[in-house]
């Protein structure tokens, strides 16, 4: 069936078979493929994505059911050729090694800071603890989000000061 | 080594090259290529664990649309392909023939035009299994009578793999009947998975004109993978190229060749189009690369005193279907015997056996240098027991026992020589940050409290960096390795090494490396690996192997090619070569420091402006055998507190003292610390893959195989001290998989030691609240 689907702000519309899995539907077809599987049962989370701004697991989910929906994928991040702040935070603090979790890790990450721009260190291990990272031991990845709410923070004050 | 300003080299912690793709999704992991015509393959695998396998009816899944193939055992028979040999020298069945011997064995493969239309092709596939006797216990494996797994085998009449010995039997017989006290532990290290968030794949492309098979592949040692593949399938060595895109980790599962990659390298030669494989999380759990699972019996004697005078271990390893174990082929319990760890003991001896079981074959080194980690375990869990029974604190327990600085060298009971090390160093440093003597303090007054508060430690000792090649080699292979470095007439580089990363950050730095011994900006250099047409023959990555051989081999033939830069810079300042001094980027005339040249004119001079005689160029390999492997310590503290009413323990700190000589890039260094001090908290709390009686495996995902995330992982406060390795060019010595080895001892230490006052001495892994619950009820400190 036909379905249309905004994705980093791009309608992107396809014919896919009703049981497409929406993460099959961004690899396979749109062929964005930072987002990852990483298992099958909705417990790691290297498939996470924003939907309508709200992160979920694509691999858990019918590309029909984001028919008519907007989906931003680690793609997306980047906004005018800059860098996310929380893409430059994973750089500067370490944040990711193998980088399979990465994507996710971020894009659970910006859903956070959009609704807490100000998280305590808990407030982000609680956020992100739906997605897995074999790598790192999270401490770093959790003062890459710290630093990137920081940076958001400044960023904002300065454009009200600006303005 | 000294920080040489401005080429970002050796001790500075610089951000990492590789991250511009992966922090924009940018990355190239296998699942990610499509080739053109490509297909996909699925495998069918056994829901029992041990059974007669009758018939295969592949008829309904052919005729499915879209079904290009269908691959059975008895299809690879008729190509010699239905065995294949591992990596113990045992053989592994690809798809089976005659039996199957552990449930999720593969049994078949579709090969199809999309990934849904071959599962679904899976499920069409008919198969009449005729079952028999299961066993999922070594012990039970081993007695007479028992049903052979491997009848397979002409010479193989019970399920006994393996009988090894180390040490000197005599010498320890007579040191236990010196002792004042013997101390025993028997524990199970339980089977686990290593779990790279990226599962197995291959994108295998064989090229129907030219023969030449393109494998991209999730591969931890390409070079070692390439040569097997051709002795495997008989194709000729230089038509096999070997190339791992980004790996979404390894930790030691990427290191084995799966029946997969075998098979869709087959089916992509057979029908002339390339195959895609990649196995899901439930297959990669059940089928690939287990780690651990060793039972243990260990014994340590000492004086009233608390002086170590023996160690005595018995092992038995469950080695599953298969015995799989990726280890220097001399070596059949790995170097499990650097038991006696960082202690003088005069005398130790090791008895090791495997069994057959119907479990999934591997015994990986799951980021752990073949078997080291049960080793720590039992030394780390017997001198804190030693310390109880003699009624001694298990932080002075150990600093009377440890070797002490001025015996390095030193030759271990079991053979090993240690390079150096300072343990009273790490301890003590350990100790410090952690407030040990006050921690005592307050844990007494915490209990009179009624609060159950535990502190553990373990000072480990680990062997990393294998080879040398005399005693060690996989597969027959010498366990050298290798780096190629080209210094481009503009002064920029390339270096190729032979060893893999899958997320230690080697394109950062080994480039460091250049830059410190080179002068040239790490920034530079570009690194490449992973493929084999392409980069020098190495044995990869796994055992912490990649700074102790190929960035050795880096250093080495970056003053090879500094050494005949210096003979351009002399012809370059027109004086002799004996007059030319070197800093970090540039050669000067001695007593006239402003006649100098750059690296970077040497190396424009080098093609075109040599001396007379002299090759063009300014580029070279080179091969490294070390001399020894290295030996990084250190000490971890951890406190902990258990919950009374529930049976949780909770991990208050964790103090990490790591010495793995010269750190390169400190930042990355802490990165892999953090990482292995995670794994090794899973491993103590909740990893494990276990069976139920009839072989049905009970950690089949990530339900059930449980991984902390970042709510039950605890934070960490890492420490350094820094004892260089003295036979490693840089003194370094690796350090990948120090926290995995060392931490889990130090999690359970704790927790005993929450409950030591109360006759508690052992709870096996994973510590459970469960299993603490049950340790309370019966200690009578339940609330």
């Amino acid at each position: 069936m036909e379905i249309t689907v905004t994705v980093n702000g791009a309608q992107q519309t396809a014919d896919v078979e009703p049981r497409t899995l929406l993460v099959h539907f961004i690899r396979e077809t749109l062929r964005l493929t930072g987002t990852h599987v990483g298992c099958d049962t909705t417990s790691c989370g290297a498939c996470t994505v924003l939907l309508d701004g709200t992160p979920i697991k694509s691999c858990t989910m019918l590309a029909v059911q984001a028919n008519g929906r907007s989906v931003t994928t680690v793609e997306g991040l980047v906004t005018n050729g800059s860098l996310h702040p929380l893409q430059e935070g994973f750089k500067e603090e370490h944040g990711l090694q193998c980088g399979f979790c990465t994507p996710g890790m971020m894009l659970v990450s910006a859903a956070l800071l959009e609704d807490n721009p100000d998280p305590t260190e808990s407030d982000v291990r609680w956020a992100i603890s739906g997605n897995m990272c074999r790598c790192t031991g999270y401490q770093n990845i959790v003062k890459a989000v710290l630093w990137a709410a920081e940076k958001g923070r400044t960023e904002s004050a300065d454009a009200s000061q600006a303005s | 080594m000294a920080v040489h300003e401005g080429v970002h080299g050796i001790g500075e912690s610089i951000k990492r090259v590789e991250d511009a793709r992966f922090i924009r999704g940018k990355g190239t992991y296998v699942d990610d290529i499509v080739l053109p015509g490509m297909l996909h393959m699925f495998l069918l695998r056994s829901p029992v664990a041990h059974a007669r396998l009758v018939s295969i009816n592949a008829d309904a899944a052919l005729a499915l649309p879209g079904v290009v193939a269908v691959v059975t055992g008895k299809d690879l028979e008729a190509h010699n392909l239905a065995w294949m040999p591992t990596l113990s020298g045992d053989t592994q069945a690809v798809l089976a023939t005659d039996k199957v011997r552990f449930q999720g064995q593969e049994v078949a493969a579709v090969i199809a035009e999309s990934p849904y239309v071959a599962q679904d092709a899976l499920e069409l596939i008919e198969v009449e299994y005729d079952p028999l006797p299961v066993l999922v216990d070594p012990a039970r494996s081993l007695e007479a009578g028992a049903p052979v797994i491997r009848d397979d085998k002409e010479d193989q009449s019970s399920n006994h793999v393996y009988h090894w010995e180390s040490g000197d039997k005599d010498a320890t017989e007579r040191a236990f009947a010196q002792a004042d006290v013997v101390v025993n532990l028997r524990t199970h290290y339980p089977r686990s998975h290593p779990a790279p968030m990226e599962t197995c794949g291959i994108v295998a492309d064989v090229n129907p004109a030219t023969g030449k098979a393109t494998l991209y592949m999730t591969s931890q040692a390409p070079h070692a993978h390439r040569t097997l593949f051709a002795i495997v399938a008989g194709l000729p060595e230089q038509n096999i190229r070997i190339k791992t895109p980004d790996i979404g980790g390894g930790f030691g599962n990427k290191v084995p060749i799966y029946p997969g990659y075998v098979v869709a390298t087959a089916a992509s030669l057979l029908i002339g189009r390339p195959v895609k494989w990649v196995e899901s999380r439930q297959e990669n759990l059940i089928s690939t690369g287990f780690a651990r699972d060793y039972h243990m019996q260990g014994e340590l004697a000492l004086n009233r005193d608390g002086k170590m005078l023996g160690l005595r271990v018995k092992l038995l390893s469950d080695q599953g279907a298969f015995y799989a174990d990726a280890q220097p082929s001399k070596f059949r319990a790995g170097l499990f015997h650097i038991v006696t760890g960082s202690y003088d003991l005069p005398a130790a001896h090791v008895v090791a056996d495997g069994a057959y079981t119907n479990k999934a074959p591997g015994g990986v080194a799951y980021r752990c240098s073949f078997r080291v980690t049960e080793a720590s375990y039992l030394i780390e869990r017997l001198v804190q027991t030693a310390a109880y029974e003699l009624g001694i604190d298990p932080a002075d327990l150990r600093l009377k026992n440890f070797i002490q600085p001025e015996q390095f060298p030193y030759r271990s009971a079991t053979g090993f020589e240690y390079d150096s090390g300072d343990y009273p160093a790490a301890m003590n440093l350990a100790l410090e940050k952690v407030s040990y003597r006050d921690l005592r303090r307050e844990q007494e007054e915490m209990r009179a409290q009624g609060r159950l508060i535990g502190i553990g430690l373990a000072s480990f000792t680990e062997v990393v960096g294998a080879g040398h090649g005399k005693d060690y080699d996989i597969a027959g292979i010498k366990m050298f390795d290798s780096a190629e470095l080209r210094v481009h007439p503009t002064g920029k580089a390339i270096l190729k090494i032979g060893v893999q990363t899958q997320g230690q950050g080697h394109e950062t730095t080994f480039a460091q490396i250049v830059a410190s011994e080179l002068g040239i900006p790490s920034e530079d250099v570009l690194v490449q690996y992973g493929d084999t047409d392409n980069v020098p023959y190495g044995l990869g990555t796994y055992a912490s192997r990649s700074t102790p051989t190929a960035g050795a081999a880096t250093s080495v033939i970056s003053r090879k090619l500094r050494a005949k830069a210096k003979k351009i810079a002399a012809h370059l300042l027109e004086t002799s070569e004996e007059d030319i001094e070197w800093e970090t980027g540039r050669f000067f005339v001695r007593g006239a420091p402003d006649r100098a040249v750059t690296i970077q004119d040497t190396a424009f001079a080098a093609y075109t402006n040599m001396p007379d005689g002299m090759e063009a160029g300014l580029e070279g390999v080179h091969y490294y055998d070390p001399p020894n492997m290295t030996f990084p310590f250190g000490t971890y503290a951890v406190v902990v507190e258990i919950d009374r009413g529930t049976g949780e323990w909770k991990v208050l700190r964790m103090v990490a003292v790591d010495d793995c000589g010269v750190r390169i890039n400190p930042m990355i260094v802490e990165g892999q610390i953090h990482g292995g001090l995670t794994e090794g908290f899973a491993t103590a709390a909740m990893q494990q893959i276990a069976f139920d009686e009839d072989g049905n495996c009970l950690g089949a995902n990530f339900t059930d195989y449980l991984i902390p995330t970042a709510w039950e992982t605890p934070d960490f406060e890492t420490f350094a001290t820094v004892t260089p390795s003295p036979h490693h060019p840089i003194g370094a010595k690796g350090v990948g998989e120090s926290a995995t080895v060392g931490s889990p001892a130090a999690y359970v230490n704790a927790v005993i030691d929450a409950l030591a006052h109360a006759g508690v001495r052992n709870i096996d892994m994973p510590v459970t609240s469960a299993k603490v619950w049950e340790a309370l009820s019966q200690a009578g400190l339940a609330e």
